[in-house]
């Protein structure tokens, strides 16, 4: 894999610390008048999801990470890995539940999701931003009540548990932005 | 159809109207203070000699010639205006642009604004005040805090910067996960210029950034081995008079009560130049007149170099000096 220099430091470029594939965030150029020049870079550990603080002496070089996004369909779960398929070339890759992490409880089959991979291999599924399911489990709401009283928790068919409005009910499919878990609206029929 | 924004100021009215008022404020201190206003060249055939420092270059053409001259842009105005000194005049001040290569960031631009000043028969200490009363005026801080570069480094990393180890520095180092910045061939012990350049580490990152938040902080003599053009300290040849004062997180400016041997300042020259050739840097050629200049005898004073940018980021609560420029390097 390349080495990158500080120079060529800029946010999303992929790099090795630790061992471990990151992704840069930000880099701050730190130089004493009288000193050393030095990179002050954020980034985030692409596996561990860590955000850290990294400093480097200017001019010094890293290795790369051989890290792509690819945009995948998700297929199924055998239970042991979670099978997604490329639509134009109908390949197929597996993910295991490390790379799923939270994002196993908003998948949805045929959704487009995005799979990060690390030497050809899945570390991060990142689903869409919205993703439409069914409730399985909410109390009762009372009828007439309009959005923003507080509501109620209900169970998703995948078992994630978000707060929905007090009027939406069992059986219904709703809307959920998956980035805050939090209720959007119902879904459009 | 959508035509690009590219050609806009990065700088806003508002800042620049401040711009020109602290302007107007600092040529009515020197005006009040009888510190003359000069102008020197911002070209010069030579350059400093700093191994963390580079000069932009351009060539000229002479009709009268066919050799093309190849001129370096100042990185400061500071040889020129101690050659007006050398040549009897009085305290002098100016404001210029100043060319830095391979600098560009939050707090720097590869062109800025400079103030630059110099006080005949000041003391360190008496150029420290001045500074503070002009800060004092512009900013409207509180008196400033005064410390030494060794005391800050007891303070917040319990580390006494003469004479502990090498290895302790390292350590430290390594504790905050700079490892990947200590040299490789480290067992024991460092050179110089590799303890030097582990402690502005430091600086930078676990001192600097605490430092001066309430208000300005000068901090007083760093080592000898970072003294620049810097007089030694008489009480301590491990020390220097050179000071720089931080405010908010900002290196706003440093200063020096000034080396006016001219033999030591060319051995600095040729020690500068021996690093420069050990990093793998092109050797400069010293600044002859300077030196000479250095030679017929600089008077008992004190300078300072101030940077105007930073102070307008301080005065309107910016982060980035794009904001108070009015176009910055990548709005060229």
């Amino acid at each position: 894999m390349a080495h990158f220099s500080t120079n060529e430091f800029k946010a999303g470029l992929k790099i090795m610390l630790d061992g471990e594939p990151c992704n840069i965030l930000e880099n701050e150029y730190v130089k004493p008048g009288k000193g050393q020049a030095f990179s002050r870079v954020r980034l985030r550990k692409l596996i561990s999801n860590k955000v850290l603080e990294k400093t480097f002496r200017s001019g010094d070089s890293v290795e790369g990470a051989d890290v792509m996004d690819t945009e995948l369909s998700y297929l199924y779960t055998d239970g042991e890995f979670w099978h997604f398929m490329n639509n134009e070339t109908f390949e197929q890759i597996a993910a295991d539940e490390k790379a799923l992490g939270d994002s196993i409880k908003w998948l949805v089959e045929n959704d487009t999701c995005t799979i990060t991979l690390w030497n050809g291999t899945p570390i991060v599924v990142t689903p869409p931003n919205f993703v439409e399911l069914e409730i399985t489990e909410t109390d009762p709401g009372l009828k007439g009540d309009t959005a923003g009283t507080g509501g109620k928790p209900a169970t998703l068919v995948t078992g994630a548990v978000v707060r929905v409005p007090l009027f939406v009910q069992k059986g219904e499919i709703i809307k959920v932005d998956t980035r805050s878990g939090e209720y959007a609206s119902r879904a459009q029929k | 159809m959508n035509i690009s924004n590219e050609w806009q100021p990065s700088g806003s009215v508002e800042s620049l109207v401040k711009r020109a008022q602290i302007l107007t404020e600092i040529r009515q201190y020197f005006a009040t203070e009888k510190v003359l206003e000069v102008e020197t060249p911002t070209i010069s055939p030579s350059t400093i000699t700093d191994v963390h420092l580079e000069a932009m270059r351009t060539v000229h053409t002479n009709p009268h010639s066919v050799k093309k001259t190849h001129l370096f842009l100042q990185t400061s105005p500071e040889y020129y205006m101690k050659r007006m000194l050398c040549a009897g005049f009085p305290s002098i001040y100016q404001i210029t642009k100043c060319y830095r290569d391979d600098e560009v960031g939050r707090c720097h631009n590869p062109e800025f604004t400079m103030l630059e000043w110099y006080r005949l028969g000041f003391s360190m200490d008496e150029l420290i005040e001045d500074v503070d009363m002009l800060l004092r005026l512009v900013l409207d801080t509180p008196a400033c805090e005064k410390m030494t570069y060794r005391e800050l480094f007891v303070r917040h990393l319990d580390l006494d910067v003469k004479s502990d180890t090498d290895l302790k520095i390292v350590t430290l180092c390594k504790k905050f996960g700079y490892e990947n910045i200590v040299p490789l061939y480290f067992k024991d012990k460092l050179s110089q210029f590799d303890r030097d350049m582990l402690l502005q580490l430091l600086f930078c990152e676990k001192i600097e950034r605490e430092i001066g938040l309430e208000r300005p902080i000068a901090v007083m003599k760093f080592p000898a081995s970072q003294a620049s053009l810097a007089k030694i300290d008489p009480s301590d040849p491990w020390l220097s008079l050179r000071f720089e004062f931080y405010y908010k997180g900002i290196e706003l400016a440093n200063g020096f009560e000034e080396l006016n041997d001219a033999d030591e300042q060319k051995t600095r020259f040729i020690l500068d130049n021996k690093q420069r050739k050990e990093c793998g840097l092109d050797v400069k050629a010293e600044d002859v007149k300077f030196l000479n200049a250095l030679k017929a005898g600089l008077p008992k004073c004190s300078g300072v170099a101030l940077g105007i940018d930073r102070l307008l980021m301080l005065a309107l609560g910016k982060r980035h000096i794009s904001e108070v420029l009015s176009f910055d390097f990548a709005s060229l």
